[in-house]
């Protein structure tokens, strides 16, 4: 039982992490189809920005955690989503409207650029950090041996996700931008014809989409606490999974789509071998793709014709 | 709609003096893009030391940065202002193709001269001939996710799975039952096949986007399940030790003791180049092969099928064509070929490993299919060179290589979005049809 | 008129039944369509006219309802709303085209016709190893549809297009482009879904030819959706008049011109500002007429 709930908490913080980085694929792909390969890479950027601010933190000599993390916060997040902004505007926006492989292919050029330009930067090793949030509760029952550890950091995971989760339903729901947004999504054409800035629109979705793949590196570098040029790959992957998944194009649907990646994850690695639990995850992908083509929470498409 | 200028345009120069200052304006902002960009990465390395990790600055590669896209930013505009009156009427030309076409067919059979020549040139040695084989098993890869990709515009980014299936099953029968490669390899392309229809059979019915991520989650989980399957596969350590091809029966080798080798055979001196030249002969027969293959099947009523798939499935449903069947013939024609080239890459290394078939080689492969345009057999060997055997020529540029590859796919992309070569050759002509055509009824409306 | 009048119709269709969600687009829909006649189905915009032809057509599998099809030559019927999309062109040999034309495009006319002829084509390729070996009995197969293609080439007067994309023609080109291609799937039952919208009046003229040709040389049954009157008054044999996803009327031009049902659905409805104007005159004229 124990086990099991250990197994939980941190699928679930996993999950947060994974959900914050489908976001980005869910939303770009939501607004002008096409799957953003490189949005794993903005997350490994995300990452490396992270580990490079606590490291400048420590040069400034700021030494309280609180305002160290909020500013590491705040730089990966501008940083990071500079590197969104610019990937969209020199490899995607000229070929928007072009023939539907070609962004495809520019992305995972893109891709590739990205991760050898880190490794070339910042070297091939493994990076690693010294623990910044430590401690955490011991839940102990009734029962001597019930053991489960839940750690400060992991709350602080799942609650800055719901913290950013909740600005960005209501960035979405409620202001003019995000109508702005969702009208693109409907019919980008209709939409400039109505006076929205539509260049700006995608501008402003990949920046928001790369603010949270930075949430997200920055997570996960304070949560396993190395981090290399490749982990872009996989997690961009899993999150693009997620996405699908939770049925593309929905916020909910990301976040998830995220947490049960996340949780299928933690319990297959738990209960059967880590060596497969990539497998466990696409394979659960590929079933509810084959029985929901949609995905949980995609409005099924009708064909018109 | 379609825009095909390379970078974000700079203002036009449409208000007479202002535009010198308009372009530097630009570069200017094309500079601080540049240096927020560095800033992070170039301007601040982490440094692994015995104490743990800690900063290195390297701040004037920000400044070189700014630099450098400032003045390249500002020579490219300016440029591209001078040019600007020539360049139009250039571009508004490019519809009259039929020329082009027979210049392609010619450019085709030299090619095919030039390969079967290649090693009796001057300039041909041991290194060459290797990496021409190389070249090979990436043009024949192409050509053969050109028929899924290309012909039925099924997005497959899971291509290398297949080749895996392809290596691995040689490897394996050969090891474990004694095949010999000219058995093994109709049996790797049928394996192949095989995964490919199981594979499909299900998830066919997705829409473009959502069977990508499904092969590619697929080609994911072919290269754990090699990772992990230590019994069968040796897991990241691979299977080593597989048998070299021999020349129907004749080994390459210099003496096998109780067997009549290559060289015996042909009262030769031996010669390791024996080997090498067959395998390169090998690969041109297999490619070329593959190539034929789709040149023929493109103009028999499946090939076209799956060309009409491409257009427009709900049109090829209402005229009675099975969209399932006729994609999944596609994916399994595509594995097949996939398999050949597997099973002919583990006969030349004699050593595979899980390493070898990663997502990187299914979008190399992938972008050698998009970047020839879609469909394009010439193209496909013209994006292969580029792609492939250019990067091998600076194998001393390692560290850059993969840099340059991922730049090169992204500006290729920019340049020509519908890849180096992609008009579409009809795949019969009423002109060339057996009668002769009828004299032409005045049609209503049809001329423009 | 009544169905049971007619013992075995080309189409029959029974209590045909479509709800999306709550909202019934056809609602207990009945009638048939003749061989060698051509029936047409007309009534206000969002009456479930589309809806019929793609449940025929397997776009679309009914809630509830039966459609069948007798072939002429065959006393085995088809139940269409049990077979998959593509098996009612390919055994039952409903063949139709689309309101907003799906061409393919890319490919050149020619090759758009024998696309169309791609099952009996399969056959003669049997599995493409003939084609592959190029036998003589392939061939033979091949320069026949190349000759079925030149056939309908020359009926919509495209042979000297033969070669362009499909694209690159005229919209009117296109509309009867996928007429033909429809045509070389062999059909007995063709379905044609506004084939006059966005045609002008000459072009109009030229398809009315062109489906009455149909009718009298292939000796097929025709259904036609259609908003132009001046075609469906002119070619129809029978016509059936839809509104809210129900039957209105059913028969004859001049009996459907003189129905004061379908007069009321076209006028009275609240929606009569949106008819098309050739609509609104024409049944303006028909109620004159039958005020006189």
């Amino acid at each position: 039982m124990e086990y099991f709930i250990q197994q939980l908490i941190n699928g679930i913080s996993l999950g947060a992490i994974y959900g914050l980085i489908a976001i980005g694929y869910t939303m770009v792909y939501g607004i002008i189809g096409m799957i953003n390969f490189a949005h794993g890479e903005i997350y490994m950027i995300g990452a490396f920005v992270s580990l490079i601010g606590f490291l400048f933190m420590g040069v400034l000599g700021i030494s309280y955690i609180p305002l160290a993390l909020f500013l590491v916060l705040l730089m990966a997040m501008l940083f990071t989503a500079i590197y969104g902004w610019a990937i969209e505007r020199i490899a995607y926006r000229p070929l928007r409207g072009s023939v539907k492989l070609a962004p495809l292919i520019s992305a995972i050029g893109m891709s590739i650029v990205l991760q050898n330009y880190v490794q070339l930067t910042q070297g091939a090793r493994v990076k690693p950090l010294q623990p910044i949030i430590q401690g955490g509760f011991e839940l102990s029952g009734a029962n001597a041996d019930f053991h489960v550890r839940l750690s400060y950091l992991q709350i602080v995971i799942v609650l800055l996700t719901i913290a950013l989760m909740s600005i960005f339903t209501y960035v979405i729901t409620r202001t003019p931008l995000g109508r702005a947004q969702r009208a693109t999504e409907q019919d980008m054409t209709m939409a400039s014809l109505l006076g929205i800035n539509v260049d700006r629109i995608i501008s402003t979705t990949f920046v928001m989409g790369a603010a949270l793949a930075a949430v997200a590196g920055l997570m996960v570098t304070l949560y396993y606490g190395v981090i290399d040029f490749y982990i872009g790959f996989i997690a961009g992957m899993k999150a693009f999974t997620a996405a699908v998944l939770g049925g593309i194009g929905s916020l909910p649907g990301a976040m998830l789509g995220g947490l049960l990646i996340g949780l299928i994850e933690a319990f297959w690695s738990g209960y059967f071998s880590i060596g497969y639990k990539d497998v466990a995850a696409f394979s659960i992908l590929v079933l509810v793709l084959i029985f929901r083509p949609t995905g949980l929470l995609g409005k099924p498409e009708v064909e018109k014709v | 709609m379609a825009t095909t200028s390379s970078a974000p345009l700079p203002p036009k120069r449409n208000d007479g003096p202002a535009w010198m200052p308009s372009l530097l304006k630009d570069a200017f902002a094309a500079g601080v893009l540049a240096a927020l960009l560095a800033l992070p990465m170039l301007g601040f390395r982490l440094v692994d030391s015995a104490q743990g990790l800690s900063l290195d600055y390297r701040f004037s590669w920000v400044g070189i940065a700014f630099a450098a896209v400032f003045a390249g930013r500002l020579a490219i505009s300016l440029a591209r202002n001078a040019w600007d009156g020539r360049r139009r009427p250039m571009r508004e030309r490019g519809t009259e193709e039929s020329h082009g076409l027979r210049l392609r067919k010619l450019a085709g059979w030299l090619m095919v001269a030039a390969a079967l020549l290649l090693p009796w040139t001057p300039i041909a040695d041991r290194n060459l001939i290797d990496k021409a084989t190389l070249l090979l098993i990436y043009v024949m890869l192409g050509w053969g996710l050109n028929v899924v990709v290309g012909l039925a515009g099924l997005l497959d980014l899971g291509y290398v799975a297949f080749y895996a299936v392809g290596a691995y099953s040689y490897a394996l029968l050969s090891q474990n039952f004694g095949l010999s490669f000219w058995l093994c390899l109709p049996l790797a392309g049928a394996f192949a096949a095989t995964f490919g229809m199981l594979l499909g059979f299900p998830v066919l019915r997705l829409r473009g986007d959502y069977l990508a991520i499904v092969t590619l989650g697929f080609g994911e989980i072919v290269r754990v399940v090699l990772l992990n399957w230590q019994v069968v596969t040796g897991g990241p350590n691979g299977l080593s030790g597989i048998q070299r091809p021999s020349f129907f029966g004749l080994p390459f080798l210099a003496a096998v003791p109780g067997k009549t080798t290559f060289h015996e055979f042909f009262g030769l001196p031996f010669s390791p180049d024996h080997r090498i030249l067959f395998l390169y002969y090998l690969i041109l027969i297999l490619a070329l092969a593959t190539n034929l293959f789709t040149l023929r099947i493109r103009r028999l009523p499946i090939g076209r099928a799956w060309e009409a798939l491409r257009e427009d499935e709900t049109a090829c449903r209402s005229l009675g064509i099975n969209p399932t069947k006729t994609k999944l013939s596609a994916f399994a024609t595509g594995a097949m070929f996939a398999g050949f080239a597997g099973s002919f890459f583990a006969t030349r290394q004699g050593f595979i490993s899980p390493e070898s078939f990663t997502f990187l080689e299914s979008a190399i492969i992938l972008a050698i299919v998009v970047l020839g345009g879609l469909g394009s057999q010439i193209g496909i060997v013209l994006s292969a060179f580029l792609l492939v055997g250019l990067p091998e020529w600076f194998r001393e540029l390692q560290q850059y290589r993969m840099l340059a590859f991922g730049g090169a796919m992204v500006l290729i992309m920019l340049w020509r979005p519908r890849g180096l070569l992609s008009s579409r050759e009809p795949t019969v002509r009423l002109g060339k049809t057996p009668k002769a055509p009828e004299p032409m009824p005045a049609g209503e409306g049809a001329t423009p | 008129m009544t169905i049971a009048a007619n013992p075995t119709p080309l189409l029959r269709v029974e209590h045909l039944t479509m709800r999306f969600g709550g909202l019934f687009a056809i609602n207990d829909l009945s009638f048939a369509a003749k061989q060698q006649e051509i029936t047409a189905i007309i009534g206000p915009n969002g009456a479930g006219k589309t809806t019929v032809f793609n449940c025929l057509t397997g776009f679309y599998k009914p809630s509830s309802g039966r459609l069948t099809l007798t072939a002429p030559d065959s006393d085995t019927p088809h139940l269409l709303e049990r077979m998959d999309g593509f098996c009612i062109t390919k055994d039952a040999k409903v063949a139709r085209t689309f309101q907003n034309i799906r061409l393919f495009s890319g490919m050149s006319v020619l090759e758009n016709l024998l696309v169309a002829q791609h099952n009996a084509l399969m056959r003669a390729s049997v599995y493409s190893l003939a084609g592959l070996l190029n036998l003589k009995s392939y061939r033979v197969k091949e320069r026949q549809s190349i000759e079925k293609a030149k056939y309908w080439l020359e009926k919509i007067g495209l042979t000297a297009q033969a070669d362009w994309s499909a694209g690159n023609l005229p919209y009117g080109s296109q509309r009867r482009l996928e007429i033909a291609r429809a045509m070389c799937t062999d059909p007995v039952l063709l379905c044609l879904d506004e084939p006059a919208a966005g045609l002008n009046p000459k072009e109009s003229l030229e398809l009315n030819d062109l489906l009455l040709d149909i009718r009298r040389e292939q000796r097929i049954g025709i259904l036609l959706i259609e908003h132009d009157m001046s075609v469906v008054m002119n070619i129809s044999d029978h016509i059936v008049v839809l509104d809210h996803g129900a039957r209105i009327a059913d028969g004859s031009p001049i009996e459907i011109r003189n129905d004061p049902a379908v007069i009321r659905a076209y006028l009275g409805a609240d929606e009569d500002e949106d008819l098309p104007q050739e609509i609104a005159t024409d049944i303006r004229h028909a109620a004159q007429r039958e005020a006189r």
